[in-house]
């Protein structure tokens, strides 16, 4: 009997991804259709960004994918000088957590000078298509 | 509950390039711990090995570390949270010998982490962070402390030149520290023309690998005395939290809640307040982290740090000395070694044995350790 066929969808996220499985690999499919998306509990509501398959507090396992739209408050970010193995080619870059209220979402800095990068400013979240083929998502000026 | 004593503290020189292996470098900690404490392996009824896995080749170093002492066939096993892996030891020995399970406990930290490249280590710290979602952006420990360094000056309205000033005091003490593996002074000027490794973080504020061993021996109320300990240094309180590892689900960057609540609990178990404390080691990974840990622990009220360090209250002639050995700064940061060594600066500032660095006439000690950034967070209180 052949082997059932394992979904690594997952090894295309980010510069270098060190995860290739995970329940939660409709992430990359949403990011190919260009949306950033976290996952919500049927049960309880409870909202998860990054996504999540299991709710913690429901102890369930029943989640559905929301897209994260809208705009949110930079609150804080830095520049990196210095990278680890295999993020070298794509210095200088800077990463970043954009505050939406109910989430938070941690990424990097796509298209903006760094000098105009400013606390509490509005960002929008995009996915995003690497030089190697591989999809993160990225913060914009709003 | 019972009381808890550390009879005895060790700790290699912190260097670059340890010429030997991860058995020989722990043994350096070792032979001090016991002859500080007048003791032989048969006074050890345990060993907690505590290092951070990723950088070693040997697989479950517990086993070779505790033959090599000739410390078989009592009971070792191995701890792991990374930074702060030899304040969880502590933790776990504590709970052992005031448990009754054991009379004394050895907790053995350790960390060569010259085995591997620099660039190397920082891709393996960063995967101390939450590989699945975080590092395909190309994180490293640098750049989360730094994210919390640029929400902190933002939100208090500090610069800086706040953070240069607290590596200008690690320097002032590595100078003397004769187990540092920095030993230069550095002047502010330095700090602030310093190439930057990820802003607003410059070379300086980020503290030195080195390879390195801690020992600290625990015992029985009954046991110390029975040694015949002359200056047995009391365990008054234990705190240990743990919080989010993705930036996505934290709170705030401007401290680490992790802190807090570690420091709440060993607070509440010592019967202590910050007022109380006379002489501090805190986590300085980084500037900052020195930084978010005076207000953490209530040295200072939220934004109050930078006033703390402007106005030297925590230079050893200060009110709350803070780092008076090097701190992880100067002094060096062999992850697994780091909360022992922590430790055993407290205890012979407690002992009235610190050298240059004593001083003067401390009642009560307090160690900050963190693992990670901020994952987990362990305040350990020790008393004469």
């Amino acid at each position: 009997m052949p082997k059932p066929e394992m979904d690594t969808r997952f090894a295309k996220f980010g510069t270098v991804s060190f995860t290739a499985v995970t329940k939660v690999n409709d992430f990359i499919g949403y990011l190919e259709e260009g949306k950033v998306t976290g996952t919500k509990c049927k049960k309880c509501g409870e909202v998860f960004f990054p996504p999540r398959a299991d709710c913690y507090k429901c102890l369930d396992s029943e989640v559905e994918w929301f897209t994260v739209e809208g705009t949110g408050k930079l609150e804080t970010y830095s520049q990196l000088m210095y990278a680890p193995i295999g993020f070298g080619e794509d210095l200088p870059y800077a990463i970043a957590v954009l505050d939406y209220g109910d989430y938070k979402v941690f990424g990097r800095i796509g298209d903006v000078p760094f000098e105009e990068l400013e606390i509490g400013m509005e960002m929008v979240t995009r996915a995003n298509e690497l030089p190697n083929g591989n999809l993160n998502y990225v913060f914009e000026k709003a | 509950m019972p009381k808890v004593a550390v009879i005895g503290v060790g700790q290699s020189a912190f260097v670059r390039g340890y010429p030997g292996s991860i058995r020989e470098l722990a043994f350096e900690a070792y032979s001090e711990v016991m002859k500080d404490a007048g003791c032989g392996p048969a006074d050890v009824e345990a060993t907690v090995v505590c290092s951070s896995p990723e950088y070693d080749k040997q697989r479950s170093p517990a086993g070779v570390i505790a033959e090599y002492c000739g410390l078989n066939p009592q009971p070792t096993f191995y701890v792991e949270t990374l930074c702060s892996s030899s304040s969880t030891g502590l933790k776990l020995a504590y709970s052992l010998v005031a448990s009754g399970l054991h009379d004394s406990v050895l907790v053995l930290g350790f960390q060569k982490m010259s085995e591997i490249t620099s660039a190397e280590s920082q891709e393996r710290m960063g995967r101390g962070a939450d590989i699945q979602w975080e590092s395909p952006f190309g994180t490293m420990m640098p750049a989360y402390y730094a994210m919390h360094a640029k929400n902190y000056l933002h939100t208090f309205g500090a610069s800086h030149e706040d953070l240069a000033r607290i590596r200008v005091k690690a320097a002032t003490y590595g100078q003397i520290n004769e187990k540092a593996v920095y030993r230069k002074g550095v002047e502010l000027e330095q700090c602030l023309a310093a190439d930057p490794v990820s802003s607003p973080l410059k070379v300086f504020d980020c503290c030195a690998n080195a390879d390195g061993s801690s020992a600290v021996l625990v015992a029985s109320e009954e046991k110390a005395k029975a040694l015949g300990i002359a200056k047995p240094v009391w365990i008054l309180g234990v705190g240990a939290a743990s919080q989010p590892v993705n930036m996505s689900l934290r709170e705030r960057f401007n401290g680490l809640v992790v802190a807090e609540a570690a420091a709440k609990q060993a607070y509440e178990m010592a019967g202590v307040g910050p007022k109380d404390i006379d002489v501090a080691e805190v986590h300085d990974c980084f500037t900052i982290a020195e930084m978010m840990a005076y207000e953490n622990l209530g040295f200072a009220e939220p934004g109050g740090g930078p006033e703390l360090i402007r106005a030297k209250e925590t230079y050893k002639e200060g009110s709350i000395p803070v780092n008076v050995d090097g701190g992880l700064l100067s002094k060096g940061h062999p992850i697994g070694a780091t909360g022992g060594s922590q430790v055993r600066t407290i205890v012979l500032q407690l002992r009235d044995e610190a050298g240059d660095m004593q001083v003067k006439d401390p009642q009560i000690g307090l160690v900050h350790n963190i693992g990670g950034v901020g994952l987990y967070g362990n305040v350990t209180i020790f008393g004469r």
